[in-house]
Formats: structure tokens, C-alpha cells, sequence
């Protein structure tokens, strides 16, 4: 019905707008009066001047009003080190060319009122002008000069590719040029398939015909690489550690965009295309700073309970057209804190302890369970039919290492229980708390190596500290002693890739 | 409508043997209604033919962009009363029986939209049209080169209007892939309904086209080098002409290259090649057969025209303006000679800038330096061609018509359009912007809006030209202010947007937080974007209106303009002049040069001792 009224209201001003126009064309050659001319002449003449202010003041005005979401101001800094210089060259190419779509505007329609017909004017005869002409050749080529190097070497630092010695591990060093964590984006319609590495820090080699519902990117098993990789439904990155995107496709081209990140990369089947990063602001963080933001303080549409800043999340998002599901294909991005990283690796690793109580002979053992180790081939292909790798010795280096992990972080939890069994801050406490750093360390190793002996080694270490701490707690449980404030917070101690030089530690 | 005396004619003819008087046709050619109308090879009925089927074109391809905008603004509102429209595209809920604009269908439109305006529109429609209209007569010709090849591309054109018209109607929908047609998508049938029988169609329809451009663009190109009467010059010859020049050699050498292009993507289709296919996973299936190409190269060879093809569409509109401000500012323009070297310098330049679409591609990043750099440099012609408008205006009389508003249109639109590509030229800040709103906002207002503008300059100042008549100049101002804004209303808020970073192509955005945000400034642009619509079938009302009951045109020169169109007798039949084809003595901008005379046709010889303009 408001279709109906709209339409003919529309049709009616129209039939009325022509008809009073029909009428002035009548009445003007009726009259055929040259000041009439002239009367038009200023009176669009001034219509253009009143547009240009409007205009310009529009703009200005839209400006400020959305400067929250311009690239480079308020909320919308670049959550990466390279898109600070995506942002600020921006803004620097804003900053030229809004002096220039000012002055032009101002010039354009300024001469026209100026210069609009009028009784007895004559039009100057003035065809050229070489020095004018010259400076406006001149001016924007040294402008562009400037755009084009800044740009250009923002675009070479982004861009290239990292030295050939550089490697992929599971936690890079922060500013380590050398290391990189290597992830991987298969653009597929209409959704993203995510791998991880795994702890060797190497993407196993894929090949389309090997894709199926149970291998979605074509994992090859017979690739060592593949064992531990895994796929995830949400991106979770360490702050500050160099990440490597490797973008793949799987039947159409797709882009891997990430808008916060500055991050934006065609997905070409059967060519593999790279962006580096480095994400600099975690989640959390992103979202105390929209917290402070009025347009974020408002309820949630979908939980009116939390404020939009609360859900904040970065986005993954396709945006190279890909057919009919093209808008859909959003996956979460989460950067976050080291710990909170590693944590989340071990989820996706899995192992989980097996407790047996023999209550005959009262000793208790322990065990990694029986397939509880997790990756994509663990879960899809490990024990199966046509398992190509079941004699692989590596498999069974695979579970022991999980097992040791799993070990050590039982430890941890011992000591852990030690500790919080002492007075907090107390003499006791801090011993235990020293030994659960130590421990830590020691999970560290096993988290990264894929060297057996590495792994065992950390395994006994983190079983002596253990072991000693039990030794000593035993006596001061009794014996309280007195808090003192000096005694020195350990901070969880950071995490030691095995190729990381242990300076690096101290660093972060 | 050409009321010719046959007799007079002939006569004419016999007594001035001119060089270039054996093109005259004069009227056997015209002596049925199908000779005269339809099959007609007179150069000005073609132009119009070109006209308006590319009206026609116009308002089905922006009434297209109303459908998804409506989608875009108002994305959950109740679309079933689009089903008397669109059939089956809108599909009904059973229960509640409120219906949705199908994703299928809303990729059809955009990619609908995309082909027929820039291809349909401001190429066959732009530079058709005036093309054909103004080279003979500028030059001092009877017709063109080859009438019958003249007609033939007006022909092709028509067939390929028509195979694209029929696709909208398959049951698979038309083709849906996007106007760049990337492959694989436009490839795999299995990957989109759209890849189905709708870009058999599409491809199919645009090679016609490449052939209608090419049968043209020789035609002009001919013309102009070899059809100008005695003392034109190129020098002499006004700037519209130098525009079409151009614009018709970057035809030829761009369009071949988009018509190998689909024939490779044809024969990836039809005869299992793989030229822009590897290692493929589909439907189910591994494609194991269709492995050792690469849908970059595709990439490369569309942009080789699809650039070019930019420049096909604003150059005519640039040869337009300048004539247009010249005229009505009784000024010469400003810096002739700069203004053909700019013409060229950005003919030159806009070969080697093609890979600035494809930054993030996945191509080397390597070769993204020189293109950066090449791209760039196109702001320096463009800035002096910007600069020699204003300063045409500068010292002017100006004459604020329809035709000359919308010049100033253009130019504001152009500096607008232009200098966000200084942002998206740049691959650093492309990274982010790339494949977002703020291109949209960019290259529509740079190529789109202002190329119309530059059309509906052309079509305001040359209607006498055409029909003997004026056009209502209160609706064309009407027309005009409501367009300007109503453009800038509409693509002005997309450039934040775009900054925000929301992509393209988006059926919707209520999947993603960061790109949720924006449901106002949608709805904002959605209604500008129909008011501009309304606008623009005000403008086809006046259009029609004026052919028939329009002010009648008096004088042969009615705006006091020097170029040899206006020494054409109003109701020119084919072969433009009744007697000898006129001589050309000076340059096309003697306005206001001399203290007693307003302007000096070119025609007029010179005086003793006097200097050649433009010098």
C-alpha cells in the first residue's frame, strides 16, 4: 500500500514538476528577454556557491562525526606493526588530498559565480599560460613523488618474504627475524578450513586429490609434518610473534581479510600466497579500548545483558567474490597472550592423563590414555584402514612426547597444590612458588621439542624439582615463618622454544 | 524528421566537387522506413540508435542497482511484493509469507549491473553515441569511413544486448560471478548457478560486443586520420575529437585482449582446457584433469582492458566537458596543446597501470612497484586537465545551462573520484582498502557518475544538434542540482565505509560485527540512490518530451560555437552539408577573441597578418 502511495505520489510530482516547466520554456520565449538570461545565470550561479559551502562543511562535518571508524583515529588503529604504516600513509595521503579537493571545489565554483554571464561582459581571450601550466604540472608530481616512495617502501616491508633461514615454530621470539609461526587458510566455499602447524612448527604438505569429507585441505599422510597438524575453527595468535599466513584455496578464488589486522591476501587455488603480520594489540585489550568509546557502551543486540565492547572479537572475513555464500564466511580471530596461547595449543595436542589404582598392592600408576592424543590425523586416520603411517616409529614419538607433557603439567598441578596449601607470600610459599616457574620451564620443553631426549630430560628435571619441593615443604609446613615483602614475585617464566637463545626470556 | 529536398540536394552536389564528396550517399539509401530508421547508415541516426539503447540499458541497469540497494539497506524488510518482478528470485517463506531477494539473484544483479553500465552504457552508450555523432561533422566529413561497417557496429551491439537481455530470463539466473568474470567461479558451473548456461550468455554477448567496439573504433579512427576536410588540422581539431581519437585506439588495442580472454575462459568451459584452472576441489570432486594453469593470468589479461576500458569511458566524457565549458564560457579552453598531450600521456599511461587491480591478487609483489609508480603518474595529467577546466572558467561569461552545469558536475566529480584513487593507486594503503566500499565510492564516482555527467552535458548542448529542438532547460536544471547531490548523497558515505572496512559484494552484513555497524548510512544511500533514480527518468521525460514538443532550435548556431557542426543545416540529411563540405581556416576556440565578435567560426578565413589561435 505505502508502495502503491509512494509510486503515485511520485508519478504526480513528476507530472507536475513537467508541467510547470513546459510553462517556463512557454513564457521565457514568450517574453524572449536576454536579462531573464542573466537572472538564471546568478541565480545557479549562487545555487552552486551555497552547494560548494554545503558541501565542503559536509564534508568536514562527516569527518568529525565519523572519525571513530577512519583508519588511523579512534578505534580504528591498525591491531598490527605494518598496518600502523598502512594507517599512517593514509592519512598522510588524506591530509594532501583534502587540501586539494578544498582549494579545487572553492576554485570551481567561486569563478563560475564570478565570473556568470552578465549585461555587457566579455569572456578574456587568454588560451595558455606556459609558467601557470607548468607549476600545476609541477606541484603534484613532487606531491606524488612523496606518495609514491613512502608507498613504496611501506609496500617492500610489508611485502617481503622472510630470509631463507628464518623458521616456523610454535612460539616465535618476539622481533626474532629468524622465527615465525606458519599458519594456514584453505578458502573454500563458504567457509575457511584453519591449520595449525603443530609442535614441529611445519605445515604438512597437501594435494587436492586428497581431499575428502574426513581431509577437507588434502592432507598427504605420508608426510611426517602432517602428524601433528590441526585444523581449528577460530584463529588464536600470541601478541607480538610473527605470523606467517600461508593462503590456499580449494575451489574458487577467495581473500584471506582481516580488518583490524590490515591484513588482506587473494586465496588462489593451486598457488599458495603469503601475508606476514605481527598482531600487536590482544583481544582483551582491543576491548578496553572500545570500552572507553560511547558507541561501543551500548547493550548487545543479541545479548542485551553485555555491552558491545564486551563481544568484541577481530574477524576473519572472505573478500574476493566466491559465489552465493560469499558474506558468510566469518571465523573468529583471537590474539592473546602467550600463556593463554599455549594453553590452548595443549587443548588442541590433547593427552590425557590415565590414573590406575591397584588397591591390592596400594600403588598408583600412571599412563597417557589410549587415543587421547589429538590432530587431524589422529582423529580422521590414526588406527584406521589404509593408515599409511601405522608402522611409523614417529607416531609412538608422537604419544610419548604428549605423555611427558602431560606428566609434567601433573607435576605442575602437585606443586601447585604444594603451594597453595602454604600461607601466601610466606617463605614456603615462594620455594613453591620458584619450583612451579621451574616446572613450567621444563613444560616448556616438552611443549616444542620433537626430540625425545629433550622431552625426557625435561620430564626427570620437572620430577626432581618436584621431588625436592615435596622434600623441604614437609618441614615448613610446621614451622610458619614470617612474610616478607621483599621476597621476589616470580613472574611465570617464559616460554623457551628449544632454538630460542635464553636471553629472549628475559626480554619479554 | 530530415526533411531534405531531394532536388536541391543533387544539385548541390553537382556543382561542389570537393575532395571528400564521394562519401556522400546523399538519399538513395534513405528511401524506406527500415533504410531510414532501423538498417540506417547515416551516422546521426546511429548516434542516436547508440543513445538510446543505451537509455534503455541505463534504466534497466540502475533499476537493478535500486533491487540490491533496497537488499542492502533494508536487508530483513519484506521483499515479496518484488515477486510480480522477479518471480521465483524473490523466495517466500510458507509461513509467514514474506519473501527475501535470493543471494543467487542478488550476485546476478551486482554483476548485471557492473557489465551493462560499463560496457552497455558508458561505452556503447557514451562513446557511441557521440562518437558517431560528432566526428564526421566535426571533422568536415559526409559520414563515416565505412557507413555500412558503422552500422554493423550499432548492429552487433543491438545482438549483443539482446543474447545479455534473454540471460536475465534463464531459469538458471544470468550470470553471477562478478563483471570481472574472475575464473574459476565464472568457470565451474558447479560452482555457482550463475557459471551455468548465464556466463555462456554473458560471454557470448560480450564478444559481440568487442566486435561492435572494434567495427567502431576503426570507423573512427579512420575518419578522423583521413576524412578531414581541407585546412582541419589535427591541431585544428577541437578537443571531443582528440578524446574520441583516443579513445577509439584504446579500443582497438584493449578489447582483443578481453576477447582472447573469454575465448580461453570459453574453452575452459566447453573443451576441458585448464588455462586458468589448477588443482581444483568441487562439488565433491577433485578436478584431476584440469591442473597447470593459473586464475592470475585471467586477471592480468581482463585488466589489460579493464583499465583501459576506464579511460575508454571518461575520455569522450572529457573531450565533452572541454567543448561544453568552452563554449558556454565563451572562452577558449584553456591550454589546448596541454590538453591533447594529456589526452595522450594518460592514453600511454593507461597501459602499463593494469596490475593496480591486482595488488593483493597473490601476483609478485615485486611488480606491484612499477605499476604503483605508473599509476601515480596518471595524477599529473589528470591534475593539469583538472586545472585547465577551472582556469577555462576563470575570466569567463558563463552561461548557466543544463549543458554547462553539468560540465561543472564533471569536473567536481572527477577531482572527487580522483583523488581517492591516490589512496587505492598506492599498494600499501590498498591492502586495506582494496575490494571494500570505499573502491566502490571511488570508481563511481570517478567513471561512473562523472562520465554521465559528461554524457548528459554532451546530450544537453548537442540535443539541438540531434533534433532541431531544445531540451527543457527547468527540468535539466531540476535534473541537475537533484543529481549532484543526490550522486554525492549516495556515494559520498560510502567512502566511510569502505574506511571502516567493510568489502563488497556483501548480500549481507549481519554475520560480521565490525561490518553491522552501518544499517543508517545504508538506509541513507538506499533512499538518495532512488531519488537519483526518480532524476534520471525525469531527465528520459524531458528527453522524449523535447524530441517532439521541444523549443524549436532557429538559428543554425544556436550557442554561438566555432566547430563545424553548427554550419550544418538543422534538419541535416545524410551527408551533413548541402553544398561543398566546409573549409577550415583557424583552430575551433576563437571565442571572444576579437572586441566587436563574440566568436569566429572556424570556417572563417583568416584575416591578413593574423595569427592561428592556439599558439
Amino acid at each position: 500500500m505505502a508502495l502503491l502511495i509512494g509510486t503515485l505520489c511520485t508519478i504526480l510530482l513528476t507530472v507536475f514538476v513537467v508541467q510547470i516547466a513546459k510553462a517556463r520554456e512557454l513564457a521565457s520565449v514568450v517574453r524572449a528577454d536576454a536579462s531573464e538570461e542573466y537572472e538564471v545565470n546568478k541565480f545557479h550561479a549562487g545555487v552552486g556557491m551555497v552547494f560548494m559551502v554545503a558541501f565542503l562543511v559536509a564534508c568536514v562535518w562527516s569527518f568529525i562525526y565519523y572519525t571513530p571508524i577512519i583508519l588511523g583515529w579512534g578505534p580504528n588503529i591498525a591491531a598490527s606493526k605494518h598496518g600502523v604504516e598502512v594507517d599512517y600513509l593514509f592519512n598522510l595521503t588524506l591530509f594532501f588530498t583534502g587540501i586539494v579537493f578544498i582549494l579545487t571545489h572553492i576554485a570551481l565554483f567561486w569563478f563560475a559565480w564570478k565570473y556568470r554571464g552578465r549585461p555587457g561582459r566579455k569572456a578574456l581571450y587568454w588560451a595558455h599560460n606556459e609558467t601557470l601550466e607548468m607549476v600545476w604540472m609541477i606541484v603534484p608530481a613532487i606531491v606524488m613523488t612523496f606518495l609514491v616512495v613512502g608507498g613504496l617502501q611501506a609496500w617492500n616491508n610489508i611485502m617481503t618474504d622472510l630470509p631463507e633461514d628464518a623458521k616456523s615454530v610454535v612460539l616465535p621470539g618476539i622481533d626474532n627475524d629468524k622465527e615465525y609461526l606458519e599458519i594456514e587458510a584453505t578458502g573454500s566455499q563458504f567457509l575457511w578450513y584453519l591449520r595449525y602447524p603443530g609442535r614441529d612448527g611445519v605445515i604438512g604438505r597437501k594435494y587436492f586429490t586428497q581431499i575428502n569429507s574426513k581431509n577437507p585441505v588434502g592432507q598427504t599422510w605420508e608426510d611426517d609434518a602432517n602428524l601433528d597438524d590441526f585444523m581449528t575453527n577460530e584463529i588464536v595468535l600470541p601478541v607480538d610473534r610473527k605470523v606467517r599466513v600461508r593462503v590456499t584455496a580449494r575451489d574458487v578464488l577467495h581473500n584471506f581479510y582481516i580488518k583490524d589486522m590490515r591484513v588482506k591476501m587473494d586465496a588462489v587455488p593451486g598457488m599458495p600466497t603469503y601475508f606476514i603480520f605481527t598482531p600487536t594489540v590482544t583481544t582483551d585489550s582491543m576491548r578496553r579500548r572500545l570500552s572507553k568509546r560511547p558507541e561501543w557502551q551500548v547493550p548487545n543486540e543479541d545479548n542485551p545483558k553485555q555491552q558491545r565492547w564486551e563481544t568484541f572479537e577481530y574477524e576473519l572475513a572472505c573478500a574476493e567474490l566466491c559465489g552465493r555464500g560469499h558474506y558468510s564466511m566469518r571465523n573468529i580471530v583471537k590474539i592473546v597472550e602467550k600463556e593463554e596461547y599455549l594453553a590452548w595449543l595443549d587443548t588442541k595436542e590433547g593427552g590425557e592423563l590415565e590414573t590406575v589404582v591397584d588397591s591390592v598392592n596400594n600403588v598408583t600408576t600412571y599412563g597417557l590414555k589410549a587415543n587421547s592424543v589429538k590432530s587431524q590425523y589422529f582423529e580422521t586416520v590414526y588406527g584406521k584402514e589404509g593408515d599409511p603411517q601405522k608402522d611409523n616409529a614417529k607416531i609412538a614419538n608422537m604419544e610419548t612426547l604428549v605423555k611427558d607433557k602431560v606428566f609434567i603439567k601433573k607435576d605442575l598441578a602437585e606443586a601447585k597444590a604444594l603451594r597453595d596449601a602454604t600461607q601466601y607470600k610466606s617463605a614456603a610459599y615462594n620455594k613453591a612458588d620458584k619450583a612451579m616457574a621451574d616446572i613450567e620451564t621444563q613444560l616448556n620443553i616438552t611443549r616444542y621439542t620433537m626430540v625425545l631426549a629433550d622431552s625426557k630430560a625435561a620430564l626427570a628435571n620437572s620430577n626432581k624439582i618436584l621431588a625436592e619441593l615435596k622434600a623441604n615443604t614437609v618441614v615448613e609446613v610446621v614451622t610458619p615463618t614470617v612474610v616478607t615483602d621483599t621476597a621476589a614475585t616470580v613472574s611465570v617464566t617464559d616460554s623457551l622454544p628449544s632454538e630460542t637463545a635464553p636471553e629472549e626470556a628475559v626480554n619479554n | 524528421m530530415a526533411d531534405i529536398n531531394i532536388a536541391e540536394q543533387d544539385l548541390h552536389q553537382e556543382d561542389g566537387h570537393h575532395g571528400h564528396d564521394d562519401h556522400h550517399h546523399g538519399d538513395k539509401y534513405q528511401s524506406s522506413f527500415v533504410d531510414r530508421y532501423v538498417f540506417s547508415q547515416d551516422h546521426k541516426t546511429i548516434a542516436k540508435q547508440f543513445l538510446i539503447t543505451g537509455m534503455f540499458w541505463a534504466v534497466i541497469g540502475a533499476g537493478m542497482s535500486i533491487i540490491f540497494r533496497l537488499q542492502l539497506g533494508f536487508p530483513d524488510s519484506d521483499m515479496a511484493w518484488l515477486q510480480p518482478l522477479l518471480g521465483g528470485w524473490i523466495e517466500i517463506d510458507p509461513v509467514t509469507g514474506s519473501g527475501v531477494l535470493s543471494p543467487d539473484f542478488y550476485y546476478a544483479l551486482v554483476t548485471m549491473h557492473g557489465t551493462i553500465l560499463v560496457f552497455f552504457v558508458l561505452t556503447a552508450g557514451l562513446s557511441g553515441t557521440f562518437s558517431n555523432l560528432l566526428i564526421p561533422l566535426q571533422v568536415g566529413a559526409r559520414d563515416m569511413a565505412s557507413p555500412l561497417m558503422n552500422m554493423l557496429s550499432y548492429w552487433f551491439f543491438f545482438l549483443s544486448g539482446a543474447i545479455m537481455f534473454i540471460s536475465l530470463f534463464l531459469n538458471t539466473g544470468p550470470f553471477s560471478g562478478g563483471w570481472t568474470a574472475y575464473p574459476p567461479l565464472s568457470e565451474l558451473p558447479q560452482a555457482s548457478d550463475g557459471s551455468k548456461a548465464g556466463a555462456t550468455l554473458w560471454i557470448i554477448s560480450l564478444v559481440f560486443f568487442v566486435v561492435s567496439v572494434l567495427l567502431g573504433g576503426i570507423n573512427y579512427i579512420t575518419t578522423i586520420l583521413n576524412m578531414r576536410t581541407k585546412g582541419m588540422h589535427m591541431f585544428r581539431m577541437p578537443l571531443t575529437i582528440w578524446a574520441f581519437l583516443i579513445t577509439a585506439v584504446l579500443g582497438l588495442l584493449s578489447f582483443p585482449v578481453l576477447a582472447s580472454g573469454f575465448f580461453m575462459v570459453t574453452f575452459d568451459r566447453v573443451l576441458g582446457t585448464s588455462f586458468f584452472l589448477n588443482e581444483i576441489y568441487v562439488a565433491g570432486e577433485a578436478l584431476t584433469t584440469r591442473v597447470g594453469g593459473s586464475a592470475i593470468l585471467y586477471q592480468h589479461l581482463f585488466w589489460f582492458l579493464g583499465h583501459p576500458e576506464v579511460y575508454i569511458i571518461i575520455l569522450p566524457a572529457m573531450g565533452i566537458v572541454s567543448e561544453v565549458l568552452s563554449v558556454h564560457s565563451r572562452k577558449p579552453i584553456f591550454g589546448y596543446k596541454a590538453m591533447v598531450f594529456s589526452i595522450l600521456a594518460i592514453a600511454v599511461l593507461s597501459f602499463l597501470v593494469w596490475a593496480h587491480h591486482m595488488y593483493m591478487s597473490g601476483m609478485n609483489p615485486f611488480i606491484a612497484n612499477i605499476f604503483v609508480l605508473f599509476t601515480l603518474i596518471i595524477a599529473v595529467p589528470s591534475a593539469v586537465k583538472v586545472f585547465n577546466w577551472i582556469a577555462t572558467i576563470w575570466g569567463g561569461n558563463v552561461r548557466f545551462n543544463s549543458a554547462l552545469l553539468f560540465s561543472i558536475g564533471f569536473v567536481s566529480m572527477f577531482i572527487s573520484g580522483g583523488l581517492t584513487g591516490i589512496f587505492l593507486g598506492n599498494s600499501a594503503i590498498d591492502i586495506q582498502q582494496h575490494d571494500t566500499y570505499f573502491v566502490v565510492a571511488h570508481f563511481h564516482i570517478v567513471m561512473g557518475v562523472a562520465a554521465f555527467f559528461g554524457m548528459y552535458a554532451g546530450i544537453y548542448h548537442w540535443f539541438p544538434r540531434m533534433y532541431g529542438r531544445f531540451m527543457n532547460e527547468t527540468l535539466g536544471k531540476i535534473h541537475f542540482w537533484g543529481t549532484l547531490i543526490g550522486a554525492y548523497a549516495v556515494f559520498g558515505p560510502m567512502h566511510y565505509i569502505g574506511m571502516a572496512g567493510v568489502p563488497r559484494r556483501y548480500y549481507k552484513f549481519d554475520g560480521f560485527d565490525a561490518f553491522s555497524q552501518f544499517t543508517e548510512i545504508n538506509q541513507f544511500i538506499t533512499i538518495a540512490a532512488i531519488i537519483v533514480f526518480v532524476l534520471q527518468i525525469l531527465f528520459i521525460i524531458n528527453f522524449f518530451y523535447s524530441m517532439y514538443k521541444g523549443r524549436r532550435q532557429t538559428e543554425m548556431n544556436p550557442w554561438g560555437a566555432t566547430t563545424l557542426e553548427w554550419t550544418a543545416p538543422i534538419d541535416a540529411g545524410h551527408g551533413n552539408w548541402d553544398g561543398e563540405i566546409p573549409e577550415v581556416h583557424r583552430w575551433p576556440y576563437d571565442l571572444s577573441r576579437y572586441e566587436d565578435r563574440e566568436f569566429v567560426m572556424q570556417t572563417e578565413p583568416l584575416a591578413e597578418g593574423e595569427m592561428d589561435g592556439g599558439h
